[in-house]
């Protein structure tokens, strides 16, 4: 399955494709950003390799990291095939300035909520989403939890005993 | 001709069919069902953000608390995949024991959500029967962790203790008593003319929808896909056991009733093969510098106690890359990836929640059917908010 897989990317999106990278047995290919629709439609309409199922979209903030030169956010498409009982991924590097990709609910109706998720912990936007809300974090927050320049602070509860105090984040 | 009105009505957070603090919004026609949204979040706790503020043992305790009915699920998930990225392998015994206390978790938590659906359609006593049962696994856990419900009994490496000394017995007393128990609830379900009214061909889904939905777990076989990732990809040594797959056929929420009920009696075989072959050997992986050092070592032998103290404050360095490692929870597809950056603490924990990605389906599973087959269609996608929001 690996070298069939690896065969179909070279021989179709050859281009598209920036590198490949093993890592403890899992097979990872690094693709451009804007060739993702085009291959996820191809694994689609693809009946040797059987890809059907989306497993999971998530993504990683390398900011600060040597990692960050390729582009700070990676955005990491968890791919399975169930007939060949076999998972890889597709990963698109996107700058920290705006990140933007394509959204990829037209092709799985179960990206929607994934990607929600990704664009409110990340801020990373999924153009043609038919919704892109905030999905877990209040209304009201601002900024992206999952970034790195987040901090992790916590702030003071207010109770009858501190009230008129106004609430103090400890960093 | 009237225009035709529709009426919005508030269903929860505070609900109890909705599991947990679920909030949907349901447009209604009449008693029909135009539009269904799910509202979530209020129970989001940053979990993946703190457990990237941790050290990779310090990170542990946070897992049991997403999904707490299952929490040695958990702890195995993402000690697997701490294992994987630092390339740990456990002993024989570890991987048996843990095979074991999966199993007992997955029949813990199918009979939580027996218990709390059949509430949400009006069997009122099947839960104090269900936590009858229940409570026998309970014990179990209490006597290999101290804790009843966030065990943190499945380190990183290994287990946190040896198994107890009764651990046998106690086992084997469960088996019997949820052997017993599947009786009575066959008795008063799986024949019961309201039981099946309610839920058979209510929140359909096909097998091709539940694909592109990325649905897993019995939401998944339920439509009779046969995917079960104890067999597909085995880990933690599940292909020395001998079990089936359970399949649903029609994927309605019946099936998936007696497609629960099923996987507990795999379960329980499987259970059963442990006990049988449960090798001797360390409770813990020696890996020096990554598994923590047996405590009766760390007491009495000076480089124990020095890797001990070195791993508590400072931790290990992990590799730069990312692994991911996916257990069949009782849930679904429960997956872990874990980045590391070279420092001791992650970059990047992402957890897959199943109940989550299960939950996005709601609108499609009660869309256009009627207003009280929601209560039915929550329940039989088994939820738990804690998860879902993490």
């Amino acid at each position: 399955m690996e070298e069939q897989l690896r065969g179909f990317i070279k021989a179709r999106f050859g281009e598209a494709m920036v590198r490949e990278e093993e890592f403890r047995g899992e097979q990872s290919f690094h693709i451009k950003p804007e060739a993702l629709i085009e291959i996820c439609q191809a694994f689609l309409d693809d009946n040797d390799l059987q890809v059907r199922f989306l497993s999971d979209i998530t993504a990683v903030d390398w900011l600060g990291h040597e990692r960050a030169d390729e582009g700070r956010f990676e955005v990491i498409y968890n791919l399975y095939s169930l007939t060949h009982a076999y998972r890889f991924f597709v990963k698109v590097h996107l700058p920290a300035d705006h990140p933007r990709i394509a959204s990829l609910c037209d092709l799985w109706p179960g990206a929607d909520w994934m990607e929600r998720e990704v664009y409110d912990l990340f801020g990373i936007e999924f153009e043609g989403h038919p919704c892109l809300e905030k999905i877990l974090t209040p209304d009201d927050l601002v900024g992206h939890p999952l970034r790195k320049d987040f901090p992790l602070t916590y702030e003071q509860p207010q109770f009858t005993w501190n009230k008129d105090q106004p609430p103090e984040v400890v960093r | 001709m009237p225009e035709k009105k529709t009426v919005t009505l508030n269903m929860g957070p505070q609900h109890p069919s909705t599991h947990g603090v679920l909030r949907v919004l349901v447009e209604l026609d009449g008693e029909r069902v135009v539009k269904a949204t799910p509202v979530i979040g209020y129970l989001h706790t940053g979990i993946e953000k703190t457990m990237e503020s941790k050290l990779y043992h310090k990170a542990l305790p946070c897992t049991d608390r997403m999904d707490y009915l299952a929490p040695m699920s958990n702890n195995l998930g993402y000690c697997l995949a701490v294992e994987k990225l630092m390339d740990v392998e456990v002993p024989e015994k570890v991987q048996w024991a843990r095979v074991c206390l999966a199993e007992l978790t997955r029949i813990k938590s199918h009979l939580v959500w027996l218990g709390t659906h059949s509430i949400d359609l009006g069997a009122m006593s099947m839960l104090l029967y269900t936590f009858r049962e229940r409570e026998s696994i309970i014990d179990v856990y209490e006597a290999c962790g101290g804790q009843r419900m966030m065990t943190s009994y499945i380190r990183i490496g290994g287990l946190a203790h040896d198994l107890p000394v009764d651990f046998d017995k106690k086992v084997r007393r469960v088996i019997k008593q949820v052997n017993n128990g599947l009786v009575d609830y066959e008795n008063l379900l799986t024949n019961n003319e309201i039981f099946i009214n309610r839920t058979r061909n209510v929140a359909v889904i096909s097998a091709e929808d539940a694909i592109a939905w990325s649905l897993s777990g019995p939401m998944l076989r339920g439509s009779g896909v046969k995917h079960d990732l104890r067999k597909a990809n085995p880990y933690s040594g599940y292909e020395n056991f001998d079990f089936e797959i359970a399949l649903g056929k029609n994927g309605d929420a019946y099936d998936r009733y007696l497609l629960r009920l099923k996987e507990i009696r795999q379960s329980l075989r499987i259970i059963n093969q442990a006990l049988e072959g449960m090798p001797e050997g360390p409770y813990r992986a020696h890996v020096p510098g990554v598994v923590l050092p047996p405590k009766e070592d760390v007491l009495y032998k000076m480089e124990s106690m020095i890797f001990h103290f070195k791993i508590i404050t400072e931790g290990f360095k992990a590799p730069v890359g990312s692994v991911y490692q996916a257990i069949e929870s009782p849930k679904g597809e429960l997956g872990f990836l874990i980045t590391g950056d070279g420092s001791n603490k992650p970059r990047r924990v992402r957890v897959r929640p199943p109940s989550f990605i299960n939950l996005a389906s709601l609108p499609r599973l009660v869309e256009g059917g009627m207003f009280a087959d929601v209560v039915c269609a929550i329940g039989s996608i088994d939820i738990v908010l804690g998860e879902v929001d993490r």
